[in-house]
Order: structure tokens, then C-alpha cells, then sequence
């Protein structure tokens, strides 16, 4: 087995998933690093990928003329960065920036879709898995939204 | 019950909005247990509970920390060194810092949430061997609303302490986590079939971080949150804290999440 099956299989993402569908994901990824400051990916690219951060902190951010650039969330070990690959059109909605030098597995999107397909029940497993990480981070940004801290007078 | 007056001895800023008062005790053998409040009188205006923020093993002074959002808060906040003040109390239930003897303890605090928090973090920490691994997860809307800034600092000083903070809009100067405080929850460790919460915030806050602190395994009689209602007689006579069959000024404000049997669920109480 590869070292990035090594790695894979100790992710609690990957928990419950059999050696078999392990191999399949690791066969579409990669271990990279960013030094502090690299821009992972921006706003409008084309989006052909997705990380699982291994260490570091990554910093999502969107651009408007009024503000700049405005950080929406942090990222940090055990997250997934990026969704845009999933669906069309295929191109990111955010800004991702490293805050500390990351170490991620980096997943070649359209090789996974592959795998899904070749195998629909890792497909599942994957969606099942990415669906929770997403409605988790989309209720999160609900309460973001409704400013709970601010005072009402 | 009357208030006792009492003597201001100090009003330090926190926030924009918020402050804390020291307060000299009414009687020598003052005490409190973490997570219990007072009823503070501003003479001639008017009442209100507020929350112990201070070290429960300091007898010598009452330290509560105070928004100031209407009349009574706003003449609170008002007040100076020297000054009096009516104090009722302590009333409430407390935090179960006993119970949690022996487990890995999650604080989770949201906002001016830290403030009836605080007493527990001191109350550990001043005992420290009794509790295995220890964390604070604090969240606050933005690096400028984080309550006690100078004292997490030192806390995170500490290698029997794992703190953790967020806020919900960073601004330029912030480095750390932006997001809200249930995003902490994955990131700390502790041992789910084990573990107690504190939980103390804005309520659609804590009902968040029950269901995140769920997911990691820990289990409603474990999970311990405190409650906000309207208190005014502050020993479950004139009803006004009602909440399901409880009234929060004398059953509460703490309770575990067990003893309210899902009533934070419930839109009507």
C-alpha cells in the first residue's frame, strides 16, 4: 500500500470504509505542501480538485470592491477545502489562501468522479460522507449569518 | 428578601458595551458556587440577575460582569468606586464541576457567555489534578467583542489548558479561526463516552453546540448549559422565569440538558 493510503486510512472521514474503497480514493490523490501565504486556488478558477488538510490553517475569503478581501471561514487539520469540483461549473467561488504552511492530500476530482462511477458503492460512501461535511458547514454559516453576539436594543 | 447594599469597589470596561463590578460581599462568609447569579439592585431603578464571573475561592470581593443593554444595566455599568448597590443572592444551581471530576472537560462559551463561565475555568483550574484533559472553546462575533482578551491570553499560556477561539467576522489584524464556536468542537480531544459540557450562550448558540457535542458522542446528562428567562424574585415565587415545568431563578439556571428533556426545543416555552 502507498503512503498516501497510509495516511488516508487514519482520517476519521475515512472511517468505516473498507480497505478496498481506501485504495481506490488514494489511487486519486496526492500528499503536497504550501508555504505560509501561497494562494491555493482563486474565485472564478477552474476547479478540478479538493484537499484534506493534513496540518496548517487555510483562510476562505471572497473579494468586493468595498470591502477587499473579506475572510468567510477557517480551515484547519481534518477539513476538506473545496466543493466547486463536484458541480458544474466547475469553478471555485472562493479565494483559498494558506494562514500557516499546510500539508494536504490533494484530490484530483474528475479521477474521483471515475472511481464513483466504476464503483457505485463508493460513490455512496464519498457522497454520504462529503454531503454531512457540507449541510455541517452550511449550518454553521446559518448561525454565522445570524450575527447570534450582536446586541438588540 | 431585601437587597443588602453593598459598596462598589471597582468598574472596569471589558467591551464596548460590557463591564465588571467588584463588589464587596455583604457578610464575611460570603460564598458561591460557579454558574450561580445575584439580583443586583441599581437604587431607585430597578433590578436585575446577573451572573458570578469571579474565582469562586475568592471570598473577598463579587465580581459580575454586566452588558449593558436597558435602564438598569445602563445605571449598573454607571456606577463608580464607592457607590452603593443592592445585592440579593446567590441563587441558582451551579455548574456540575463535581460531577466532571475525573473526565475530560469542554467549556463552550459564546459571546458575553464566557462571563458565567468563567467561575468554572477557575473553579478547574484552581483544582486542576481532579479533571483530565481540560479545553475552553470560545466564540465571539469579532476580534474586538472577545470578553476577558487578556485573560485567554494567559490562559493559552497554560499546559494543562486547551483553548480555543474563533470569531464570526475577522477583521485584517486576525489570525485565528474564523467561524462559529461548534466549528472548535471537531477540533478538540477529548473522550466522548466520558466527557462533560459546559455550555453557556446566545440560546440558538448552545442548541448548535448540543447537537455537535452529541455527534461527538457525549450524552444529554453529560451536557450541562444555562438557561435565560426573565428572573425577578430569584426563589421561584412570582413565576416570571418559567420555563416548561421549571422555574429557572431557583431550578436553573444551569441544568443539564436530561433534566430540561428537550424544553430548549420548544418554541413555546
Amino acid at each position: 500500500m502507498s503512503e498516501v493510503f497510509d495516511v488516508l486510512i487514519d482520517q476519521p472521514f475515512f472511517e468505516g470504509m473498507t480497505e478496498e474503497q481506501v485504495q481506490a480514493v488514494a489511487e486519486t490523490a496526492r500528499l503536497v505542501t504550501f508555504e505560509e501565504g501561497a494562494v491555493m486556488f482563486v474565485e472564478g478558477g477552474p476547479a478540478r480538485r479538493t484537499y484534506l488538510i493534513l496540518d496548517g490553517d487555510v483562510a476562505l475569503s471572497l473579494r468586493t470592491q468595498e470591502h477587499g478581501a473579506k475572510t468567510i471561514q477557517t480551515l484547519h487539520r481534518g477539513d476538506f477545502v473545496g466543493w466547486s469540483w463536484m458541480y458544474p461549473p466547475y469553478r471555485w467561488s472562493f479565494d483559498a489562501n494558506v494562514r500557516s504552511e499546510v500539508t494536504a492530500l490533494q484530490f484530483d476530482g474528475p479521477l474521483l468522479k471515475k472511481a464513483s462511477l466504476a464503483d457505485p458503492e463508493l460513490g455512496y460512501e464519498l457522497l454520504r460522507r462529503f454531503t454531512e461535511v457540507i449541510v455541517t458547514r452550511m449550518q454553521a454559516l446559518r448561525i454565522q449569518l445570524l450575527d447570534v453576539y450582536s446586541t438588540f436594543r | 428578601m431585601s437587597p443588602v447594599p453593598c459598596r462598589v469597589l471597582s468598574v472596569e470596561q471589558e467591551l464596548q458595551d460590557t463591564y465588571t463590578l467588584e463588589i464587596e460581599p455583604p457578610r464575611d462568609d460570603w460564598s458561591f458556587l460557579p454558574g450561580q447569579y445575584t439580583m443586583l439592585y441599581a437604587f431607585g431603578i430597578g433590578e436585575i440577575p446577573i451572573s458570578i464571573s469571579g474565582d469562586p475561592d475568592d471570598s473577598t470581593k463579587i465580581v459580575q460582569t454586566i452588558r449593558a443593554v436597558g435602564a438598569v444595566s445602563d445605571a449598573l455599568v454607571a456606577l463608580q468606586p464607592g457607590d452603593s448597590i443592592g445585592v440579593r443572592g446567590p441563587f441558582g444551581t451551579a455548574w456540575g464541576t463535581k460531577a466532571a471530576e475525573g473526565r475530560d472537560v469542554l467549556i463552550v462559551a459564546g459571546g458575553v457567555g464566557l462571563a458565567p463561565l468563567r467561575p468554572v475555568v477557575y473553579d478547574v483550574l484552581n483544582h486542576r489534578a481532579r479533571y483530565e484533559n481540560v479545553t475552553l472553546m470560545y466564540g465571539a462575533r469579532s476580534p474586538a467583542d472577545l470578553l476577558f482578551a487578556s485573560q485567554i491570553s494567559e490562559w493559552r499560556g497554560r499546559f494543562d489548558l486547551e483553548v480555543l477561539v474563533t470569531v464570526d467576522h475577522g477583521d485584517d489584524a486576525w489570525r485565528g479561526p474564523v467561524g462559529v464556536v461548534t466549528s472548535l468542537i471537531g477540533r478538540s480531544s477529548f473522550d466522548g463516552d466520558t466527557a462533560m459540557a459546559f455550555v453557556c450562550g446566545p440560546e440558538v448558540m448552545m442548541r448548535f453546540t448540543i447537537q455537535a457535542l452529541e455527534r461527538g458522542g457525549l450524552t444529554d446528562d453529560r451536557l450541562y448549559v444555562s438557561m435565560e428567562r426573565n428572573m425577578k424574585c430569584g426563589v421561584g415565587l412570582c413565576g416570571h422565569c418559567q420555563l416548561g415545568r421549571f422555574f429557572l431563578c431557583k431550578d436553573g439556571p444551569v441544568m443539564t440538558c436530561a433534566q430540561m428533556a428537550g424544553s430548549c426545543w420548544i418554541r413555546e416555552v
